[in-house]
Parts: C-alpha cells; structure tokens; sequence
C-alpha cells in the first residue's frame, strides 16, 4: 500500500489543518477536504464548473499546471490571486506532500 | 389558491420521480420551481454531461434522464409553478400547510415535500464594493425584459455562453454594449464567439480584455463603473451594469421554516419515511441529511418512493395500501390512459 501523503489546509478561519490523504483513492485536494468534513461545497462535484473550491497554494511545490478548463473557470471566479488553484483539478501525488494551501473566501 | 395532495418544492430528478410514486397511490402532485425548467442540477449544471450510475442506464445525459422523467410522470397529469420561489410554509389549519412564493401565488396541500436539492439558484455577485447598493439601479443580474435597454449604455461583465448571448442580443437594442472579462478567451459556443468577434471587428461593441469592473459610481442610480484594463483605471459612462457569472445554488427561505438543519440540508428521521421534525412535512433528494446521506439520483428515486407511502398513509388514514408491481397491475394515468402487461393467451391445442 502506498504512504500517505500531508496537506496542510488553512481554512477561512485561518486555522490550519494537518489533513492525512490517501493516494492510492484518485483523490483531489477538494475530495480530500470534505473528507475532512471542511467547508468545501464541490458544487459542481469537480468539473473545473463552480470555483466553490478555490484555494491559494502557499509552498513552492510544483503542481501540474492549470489544465485550460481550470484557467476559463478562475477567470470568472472571484478573488483570484496568482497562487489561485482550484482544489479538485489537484490530484494527490508524492510531488505535492507538504503542501500548504489556504481556502480562499466562500463567495 | 392551489390546492393538491402534495406539493413538492423543488422539481428535480427526485422531486419529478415523487409525482410517479405518489400517481401509483392516486395522489395528485404540484410543483414549485424556482428555475424557469423542471430538472434541478440535471437541466441547470450539466444538461449535455453523462451519468453512469443510474441503474440499468449504461450511460445517459443528465438532459435526457429529466426528459424521460417528465415522459414517465405525465400520465399523473402534474402542475407546476415555475420561475418562483417558495418563501414561507406555514400551518393553514390542523390538516393543510399554505405555501406561498416570491410572486405571491398560494398552495395549500396536506403533504409538502421539500426536494430543493442544493437550493434555489442565484446569481453570482461579484465582489464589488456597493454592488447591492446599486441592484435594481442600474446593476442587474438577470435579463427579465430585454426592452429596458432600448437606446441604454450597457456594460456587461462574463466570459462564458450568457454573457457572450446577451452581448449579441443587446447590440441590436442598445445605444452601446461594453462587454469585459478578465481574459481574453471566452468559454461558450464557437458560433458566439465568433459573432462577438464580428461585432467587435466591426465595430458595433467595445470589447474590453483582459479587465474587471472594480467600483461603482452613482449617487442613487448607477452612472459609471471603473473598470481595470491592463492595470490602468479607467472610468466608463453607463446606464447599465449587468454581471453575468452563471448561478450558484443557495438553501435559501428553506432555512428559515423551523426545520432542523444540519450541515446545510434538512434533518430527516433517519431515512424511515424521510419527515422532518414538523409532521406532515418530508425532505427528499439532495436537500435531506440523516446517518449514511448519499447525494445521489438513484438515492433521491428510493426516497421519494418510501415518502409516498407515508404521505398516503397521512392523507389515507383510514385506508390500507398494499404494495402493486407495476408489471402486475399496470399504471393507470389521471388522464385516463393505461398501461399495462399484455395478457397471456390461453387456447387449446388439439
Ligand atoms: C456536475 C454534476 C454531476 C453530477 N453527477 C452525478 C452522477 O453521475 N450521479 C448521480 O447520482 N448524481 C450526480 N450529481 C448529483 C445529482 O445531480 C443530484 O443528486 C440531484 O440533482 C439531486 O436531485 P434533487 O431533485 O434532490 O435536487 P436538485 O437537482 O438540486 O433540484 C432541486 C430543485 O429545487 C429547486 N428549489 C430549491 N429551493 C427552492 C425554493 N425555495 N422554491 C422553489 N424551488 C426551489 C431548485 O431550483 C432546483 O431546481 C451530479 C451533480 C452535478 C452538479
Ligand atoms: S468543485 Fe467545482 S470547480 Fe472544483
């Protein structure tokens, strides 16, 4: 079985979280987080579609880039910084072990 | 006033699968729908997406399982209310509750389901400082009646298919059509982006790209908005300000109706007959939560059916109910149709 691997969340509240999260379940950092039961909506339950999954990366891991489905959703989305990323078209993977991410504001 | 046997909130896949349990049991059903359409998610989000875990439907579109639904249930003949919101349910006497919309229209049932799913769909505001200051005064989100823009400067902001439509729709009819985004790709049908880019080419609109309105500025009506193009602010001259970032869904008037919520959805007495804590009152479909909660379509379909026999039980007191396959005794519509398994033949061979 492979390890997990550590997200560390910081919720809107600004108190963060040491998420554990499996990466053998195809799991993306938005599943991750209402796994946890954290106030993510998912709305669109993934498809790059709603943006209620907003979060802003804060370590310097190097994650896939933004695919151009991603890109077109945060260019509509609100408060979008350049650390901008939308948690459900972020997969678990060794690369990202670590990371520290910050939800961005509920709209 | 409308009156029914149960009202449902909420025309969704579940709230459309609860007329064809409740037909079965000879109930009459009304809809409320806040959108313009029944379907829910299904026609609002993801109409051309396929879903593949309805049972013994390999694949189908989520557009294609509300239009089969809509076939199933019209031999029950239901009604609907569609394009209002339900905002208040309240006990009209010791048999019936009155719920009544946004628009004032009435429904008095002795049963209400809610099945309003994530909630009614609102617009999304973007984060300008004053913008609700300014609705209704020149800020508006949704197009109701083009014409009120007749010889009008309007600014509209998006970058998907609404915001793109509107561009083409409103150039006809206004005196001009600013259309801004944050990029300079568009999300929508090729044809409408090609038709804007025609417009622009030629003239007839101002495309703004990459740039976001900011600020408002008006004293009590809208007169301009300042828009951040390339990191210079500039100052437009508007009548009209019309953010079109597609609709997000919200619980809504839903919490407000002394039903015991939980994790934004209503409490339900653990998937029995799917009550909420006021008798009489049932919450089908995303919009529920008890131990174990799936928010799933097939979930949605096996509650309806158990609520049915419970709301027969509450407006049938008196009645027994025995559970009919469908093979076996047919479905007989309100319209007076029937459908039912051709009979054996029996002959005999000499
Ligand atoms: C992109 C996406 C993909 C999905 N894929 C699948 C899948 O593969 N399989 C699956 O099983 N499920 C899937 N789902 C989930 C599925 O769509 C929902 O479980 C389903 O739509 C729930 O149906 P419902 O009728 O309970 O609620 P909804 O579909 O949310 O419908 C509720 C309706 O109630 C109305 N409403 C709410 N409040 C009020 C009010 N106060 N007054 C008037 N009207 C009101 C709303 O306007 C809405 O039309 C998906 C969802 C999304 C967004
Ligand atoms: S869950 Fe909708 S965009 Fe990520």
């Amino acid at each position: 079985m492979l390890k997990d691997i550590t997200i560390h969340l910081i919720d809107r509240e600004g108190i963060s979280h040491t998420l554990s999260a499996p990466l053998d379940m195809q799991l993306n950092l938005m599943e991750i987080c209402k796994a946890h039961e954290l106030p993510v909506e998912g709305t669109c339950g993934g498809m790059a579609m709603c943006a209620s999954c907003q979060c802003y990366i804060e370590s310097s891991h190097s994650i896939l880039e933004r695919s151009a489905d991603e890109e077109a959703m945060l260019s509509e989305a609100f408060y979008v910084k350049d650390n901008s990323r939308l948690g459900c078209q972020i997969q678990m993977s060794n690369a990202i072990d670590g990371l520290i991410v910050r939800l961005a504001p509920s709209e | 006033m409308i009156k029914t046997d149960i009202l449902i909130i909420g025309a969704g896949p579940t709230g459309l699968f609860a007329v064809f349990e409740a037909g079965l049991l000879k109930l009459k059903c009304h809809l409320i729908d806040s959108l313009p359409m029944p379907g829910g998610q299904c026609a609002e989000i993801y109409p051309k997406k396929p879903i593949y875990d309805i049972p013994s439907h390999p694949e189908i579109l989520a557009g294609d399982l509300v239009k089969n639904l809509k076939k199933q249930i019209a031999p029950f003949q239901p009604t609907y209310t569609l394009g209002e919101s339900a905002i208040s349910l309240v006990k009209a006497d010791d048999n019936n509750f009155l719920v009544t919309t946004n628009k004032g229209t009435q429904h008095l049932a002795p049963v209400v389901v809610i099945a309003g799913g994530l909630g009614t769909f609102e617009p999304r505001k973007p984060p300008i400082e004053g913008l609700e200051n300014f609705e209704g005064k020149g800020v508006n989100y949704i197009i109701k009646d083009p014409e009120v823009y007749h010889n009008k400067k309007v600014i509209i902001a998006g970058g998907g298919d609404s915001a793109l439509d509107w561009t083409i729709f409103l150039e006809n009819i206004a005196a001009s059509v600013t259309l801004i985004h944050r990029r300079n790709e568009f999300r929508g049908a090729l044809d409408s982006v090609e038709k804007v880019q025609q417009l622009k080419n030629k003239g007839l609109i101002q495309l703004l790209t990459p740039a976001e309105v900011i600020a408002l500025e008006g004293d009590d009506f809208l007169d301009s908005v300042i828009v951040n193009h390339l990191g210079d602010s500039k100052s437009i001259e508007c009548d009209s300000f019309i953010p079109l970032f597609g609709l997000t869904p919200k619980l809504g008037p839903i919490a407000n109706w002394g039903l015991e919520i939980k994790k934004n959805a209503i409490l339900v007495d653990n998937s029995l007959d799917y009550q909420t804590n006021i008798p009489g009152i049932y919450a089908i479909g995303d919009v529920n939560t008890y131990p174990g909660k799936l928010k799933l379509i097939l979930c949605g379909f096996h509650e309806a059916t158990l609520m049915c026999q419970s709301a027969f039980k509450r407006i049938h007191p008196d009645r027994k109910n025995v559970l009919k396959y469908t093979t076996v005794s047919g479905v007989a519509g309100f319209d007076g149709s029937l459908k039912e398994a051709s009979k054996s033949f029996i002959k005999a061979i000499k």
